[in-house]
């Protein structure tokens, strides 16, 4: 099924969320953007479109693509190579800004997806902490949940695997010193760790979204700023025809976000 | 040799290092024919996937070493899954660069090496034996020193190799195979095809040599070795196939089924290549 191209028709919620999280990679210049997930991976492509084009994009697997092709479509031009040796040293080198999912995020940004209970012997085994230990030490790191609610949004994490920023300066310099939680992207809205003592702060909401909603969505006490909330910004003309006519057409981004 | 000559080499007991990454160029021939094997007790060293799985559906791991064990296009592997949450087995879990870090040490004979990753983490909090190491220089950071990953054996798949163990990728990612024969006391690799050492550059640049014979102390031929994981260009992933495994898994009797059907009856690997035939004949 195809959306027709409308133009200045109203945005639906998973737009929203494509031009949120393209915000984050925003003036990061020549950079690696990871997106994990079809969401970002859209914002990944609409941000290279517009407002970053020096961004550099992987084919999900070792080659850097030298073209924008849309989600889930064989590119065409490669610029370059990156094995997993080689993007796991681009890791370290800091050259990347990551977009990663967490089954569990508490309001320092501490982030789970290895596992739920005990870790010796988990309740619910997930993924294991896979490369967020070396993401969230060396590189911009963001988080996308398509599904803001109490189940992800926790007081404290099982099993840290993407560091926070209460257990980074815990660590010590090391840990400190390339630390960087840049945003938290949800369905409901846009965060980031702005509040005192890097605590997570509500930086938007999306059109259609109400402050109690997404309070009572998340797990913990949320900031808010005393000025009031802002919604999240409109896409233009030019992103939407972009987002529904070249990089997603078959419309793969409402299958991760529902519109309400 | 043959897949069940190389596993007559190993034994219980043993660290096995075990290639690839996830559900891709795994050596899958090679982990039947263990699964044929009595070999168990295992320290299992991996970017893991359906060879974990395997292993561990046929308890055959006492420790592992990973940073994931995922099938990629199915994210969880279901038997890995279910064996933590029986608490099946030890588990070392690292960041996938530490692991990185720690197979570059085994390969080198040092000690250990340093890295950022893990810092803050449960990584460290749920493995007390992990250390950190202070910078000697100006700087005086305090980083984590990844223990060396040694191996009493390796098992790889390759895409070529010739009779003398030099091995060959063509696909777009060496994955740490190098990195796993290098730190191994001993290493086999299994290859699609075995060819003349003539005819391994004869067709492609001499950098996809990746494994050298000094590193290799047997290989085997077996073509669809890596099946169900990807070998690309070779042959993608069997994904129907990995799906049926992966819904098998999570039902006991299913799994029965499976087992027997593809691993248990099969006597050697060609017989589990006919059964597979047979399998994808029937879906049409």
């Amino acid at each position: 099924m195809t959306r027709p191209s409308t133009g200045t028709a109203t945005a639906t919620r998973a737009e929203y969320c494509v031009i949120a999280c393209a915000e984050t990679w925003r003036g990061d210049g020549e950079i690696v953007a990871s997106p994990m997930g079809t969401v970002p991976s859209i914002a990944a492509r609409v941000a290279k479109l517009t407002f970053s084009p020096d961004l550099l994009l992987t084919d999900g697997e070792a080659l850097l693509i030298g073209d924008v092709p849309a989600v889930g479509a064989a590119s065409a031009v490669t610029e370059g190579w990156l094995p997993y040796r080689k993007h796991l040293t681009m890791v370290m080198g800091g050259k990347r800004h990551v977009m990663m999912g967490a089954s569990q995020l508490d309001r320092f940004g501490n982030q789970n997806i290895s596992c739920i209970g005990d870790w010796t012997r988990p309740t619910r085994q997930l993924l294991g902490v896979r490369g967020a230990p070396v993401n969230t030490l060396n590189n911009p790191v963001s988080y996308w949940i398509p599904r803001h609610s109490t189940r992800v949004f926790v007081e404290k994490v099982d099993m840290i695997s993407g560091v926070g920023y209460d257990s980074a300066a815990a660590a010590g310099p090391s840990a400190t010193r390339f630390h960087d939680l840049r945003r938290v992207v949800s369905d409901l809205g846009v965060l980031d760790f702005g509040a005192p003592g890097h605590a997570m702060r509500l930086v938007s909401l999306h059109p259609g979204v109400t402050l109690d909603q997404i309070r009572e969505a998340t797990g913990f006490a949320l900031s808010v700023p005393d000025v009031g909330v802002p919604y999240t910004r409109e896409p233009t003309a030019e992103e939407l025809r972009l987002i529904r006519d070249v990089v997603d057409p078959r419309g793969l981004r409402d299958r991760e976000v529902r519109h309400p | 040799m043959t897949p069940d000559e190389i596993v007559g080499r190993l034994h219980s007991g043993m660290t096995l290092g075990i290639g690839g990454w996830g559900s891709r160029r795994k050596p899958m021939a090679l982990v039947r024919a263990l699964l044929r094997s009595d070999v168990t007790d295992l320290t299992v060293v991996s970017y893991g996937g359906p060879d974990i799985g395997l292993l561990a559906a046929a308890g055959r791991i006492r420790k592992l070493v990973a940073a994931f064990t995922t099938l990629d296009s199915i994210p969880l592997e279901p038997h890995f899954r279910a064996a933590r949450e029986r608490g099946s087995f030890e588990l070392v879990e690292l960041d996938e660069a530490m692991f990185m870090q720690g197979l570059t040490a085994g390969a080198q004979r040092l000690p250990f090496l340093p890295i950022r990753a893990g810092l803050g983490s449960d990584v460290l909090r749920v493995n007390p034996n992990l250390r950190t190491v202070t910078s000697p220089y100006e700087d005086g950071e305090e980083l984590v020193a990844v223990p060396a990953l040694r191996m009493d054996a390796a098992l790889v798949h390759l895409n070529r190799a010739d009779r003398f163990g030099n091995g060959q990728y063509l696909g777009p990612d060496p994955y740490f195979d190098d990195l796993f024969c290098e730190a191994s006391e001993t290493a086999y690799v299994s290859c699609e095809r075995i060819v003349d050492s003539a005819e391994l550059t004869a067709h492609a640049a001499p950098q996809t040599m990746l494994v050298s014979r000094h590193t290799v102390t047997g290989v085997t031929e077996t073509p669809g070795g890596a099946h169900f994981t990807s070998c690309v260009p070779d042959y993608g992933r069997d994904e129907p196939f990995q799906k049926a495994y992966a819904t098998a898994a999570a039902d006991p009797d299913a799994w029965d089924a499976f087992r027997t059907r593809f691993l248990t009856e099969p006597g050697t690997e060609q017989d589990y290549r006919l059964a597979v035939r047979a399998w994808h004949k029937e879906q049409r």
